[in-house]
């Protein structure tokens, strides 16, 4: 699977998020280059609203393609400062660029959770793994 | 003949006709200002001004271009497709069932009433259930419905911190919407790798926010969960209601009831398990039963029997309100009811079995061609994973294209989320040897076409008036209505 691009400056979870660190406690949330090929063509996203406090593993943002409805997961607990409204008109973006287009910013809560996420080598084991 | 229509019926020109068919004197019986008054009167009336023939053409040449259970094999997964006989639209068409008034008074309509209460008894069998409502207006409505119930009864007893409908990954997408609709949030149970419920992870999923659970059995991959007793068990100690979703009933009926496997609510898809029509053939119907001790928060009114006379029990002070006008759609209620009657408890039986066999049949055919999870039985249906065909440059979405150029409709693409590149197949019970014959020629010939000829698959389907639309703009730029 080493087909689809990986990107070494980010941490990734299982569910197939990139978690991109901004400055300080603040990181932003993406979808893999694997999601969005494995979802397909997008034409709907939506983030949660600002300011919703989020545990690990809760929602933070929806996409459907024309296979699938998905969910975002928040990889770490926070809360999210900033939602990307530009996903809502133009969900085939992440599609595109999945790497460039984020979806939320979040201000961790504990940044020793951030510890618990993958680096590129180990997403990319777990790609291999999955395919 | 090649017929091209592609015309919306607004679209056609508006020559007229000669030919009248009805007298003038049948067509107008009523001075209709001096009936319905001057202010309800216009003049003009924005339809389309066209002869019965056009209409008639327009029409049959649209039926012409669908594809149906009566055109050839239809296995589409976890959609039952299963044939609504003939019988049953002569049943509903009897004029004292067609004639009817939703307004008419209870003891002009005792026949029907009857009818209705005898069809309530029968899916309390079929289902080991106590009552049942008839008024959700489908199967997702009765989802709505049967988890509004949990909800009700969790106020009633004071609870009010059970927040949480719990259901697995593998679950129906109606399923999550339902529980969100009810004002639930959702926490997703993983399936271990055998598909069934994870025990450890609903053990851990469980606590005294749980309101209740909802489950398939069989689920979504064909597989009858054997841990069901014991998973309603720790949703039960723990407090929480157990909730069927009926989509997958027809390959058990009259050999396990839900009722008994510790269900305590239940919908049924009554197109799906017993017989009436499909999507746009008739009104939808999506009946929930439940336990006696849920029967108080059912939907009111309540059809009620009283020394052989029936009549509408209006005085429910804990039902949580009505969810849809009047009593649910009769006619397809017929429909079911004249199916069971014809069947009884043997054939409804065999029906079962006629489904788990078809299902059976089409897999040991198939499954060497197709990646699968496991070698054991299945029940109504099996999920391949066109994995190994992907590998070689054609996706699941290329496979079932192709199929509809053999004539057969395509198998469920892409669900269940579980797994990858998925195709759900489901002949019914209703499909015969050489309907299933046809579809594993297909499935072998498609096979090979894979190695030898994949740009036929990206192409296909090659014969349709239609060839491959535009999905993304007809999600995102869907129009519904037609504007001159």
């Amino acid at each position: 699977m080493s087909q689809v691009e990986i990107r070494k400056d980010l941490l990734y979870t299982e569910s197939h998020e990139w978690v991109r660190k901004e400055d300080d406690d603040i990181i932003s949330i993406g979808l893999t280059a694997y999601a969005a090929t494995e979802l397909g063509d997008l034409v709907y996203a939506e983030a949660e609203p600002e300011d919703t406090e989020v545990d690990k593993g809760d929602i933070v943002a929806s996409v459907e393609s024309v296979k699938m409805a998905s969910d975002v997961f928040a990889p770490v607990g926070g809360t999210i400062v900033e939602g990307n409204e530009d996903i809502e008109d133009e969900p085939e973006s992440i599609n595109e660029t999945p790497y460039e287009v984020w979806l939320v910013k979040m201000k961790v809560a504990d940044a020793a959770e951030l510890d618990e996420l993958m680096d590129a080598d180990a997403y990319e084991k777990l790609l291999d793994e999955e395919a | 003949m090649i017929i091209d229509d592609k015309k919306l019926i607004f679209e056609l020109p508006e020559t007229g006709g000669r030919r009248q068919y009805i007298p003038e004197g049948e067509r107008l019986t009523k001075d209709l200002e001096a009936w319905y008054g001057q202010d309800k009167m216009r003049d003009e009336l924005d339809f389309p001004n066209l002869s019965e023939i056009q209409v008639i053409r327009h029409y049959t040449n649209l039926s012409a271009k669908n594809y149906g259970v009566e055109n050839g094999p239809y296995p589409l997964g976890s959609c039952t497709m299963k044939y609504n006989p003939k019988v049953n639209e002569d049943v509903t068409a009897m004029p004292k069932f067609a004639g009817l008034h939703p307004m008419q008074p209870c003891p002009t309509v005792q026949g029907t009433l009857k009818v209705m209460h005898d069809h309530e008894l029968a899916l309390c069998d079929l289902t080991g259930m106590d009552r049942f409502t008839f008024q959700p207006a489908a199967g997702a409505h009765g989802e709505l419905t049967g988890i509004l119930l949990i909800h009700a009864y969790h106020l009633d007893k004071g609870d009010e911190k059970r927040k949480y409908m719990l259901i697995p990954d593998s679950a129906h997408g109606t399923n999550p919407a339902s529980a969100v609709m009810a004002g639930f949030k959702v926490r997703e149970v993983k399936s271990n790798p055998s598909g069934e419920v994870d025990i450890e992870d609903l053990k851990a999923k469980l606590d005294d926010e749980v309101a209740g659970m909802m489950l398939t059995n069989p689920n979504t991959l064909g597989i009858f969960d054997p841990n069901t007793a014991e998973i309603a068990k720790l949703v039960h100690e723990a407090g929480g209601l157990m909730y069927y979703d009926g989509a997958n009933l027809n390959p058990i009926m009259m050999h396990v009831r839900p009722g008994d496997m510790g269900y305590d609510v239940v919908h049924l898809n009554v197109h799906k398990t017993l017989s009436t029509p499909h999507g746009g053939g008739g009104p939808g119907a999506g009946p929930v039963g439940c336990k006696e001790f849920l029967a108080p928060y059912l939907p009111y009114p309540v059809l009620t029997e009283e020394d052989g006379q029936y009549y509408w029990d209006y005085d429910r002070p804990k039902s949580y309100g009505r969810v849809r006008s009047f009593y649910g759609p009769i006619a397809v209620y017929l429909r079911s009811h004249a199916f069971m009657l014809a069947n009884g408890v043997e054939g409804l039986a065999d029906a079962a079995e006629a489904a788990v066999a078809n299902a059976n049949y089409l897999y040991y055919s198939l499954k060497d061609l197709y990646d699968t999870s496991s070698d054991n039985p299945v029940m109504h249906e099996f999920v391949f994973s066109g994995d190994r065909q992907a590998k070689q440059g054609c996706t699941t979405m290329d496979l079932a294209k192709r199929m509809i150029d053999y004539g057969i409709h395509p198998p469920t693409v892409y669900f269940p989320l579980t797994v990858h590149e998925a195709m759900m197949v489901e002949p019914t019970d209703t499909e015969t040897k050489e309907g299933l014959d046809k579809i594993v020629h297909t499935f072998k010939e498609i096979a090979k076409e894979v190695e030898t000829n994949p740009e036929l698959l990206h192409e296909a389907p090659h014969h349709t008036p239609v060839r491959r639309p535009d999905e993304v703009k007809a999600a995102k730029d869907l129009v519904l209505k037609y504007t001159k």
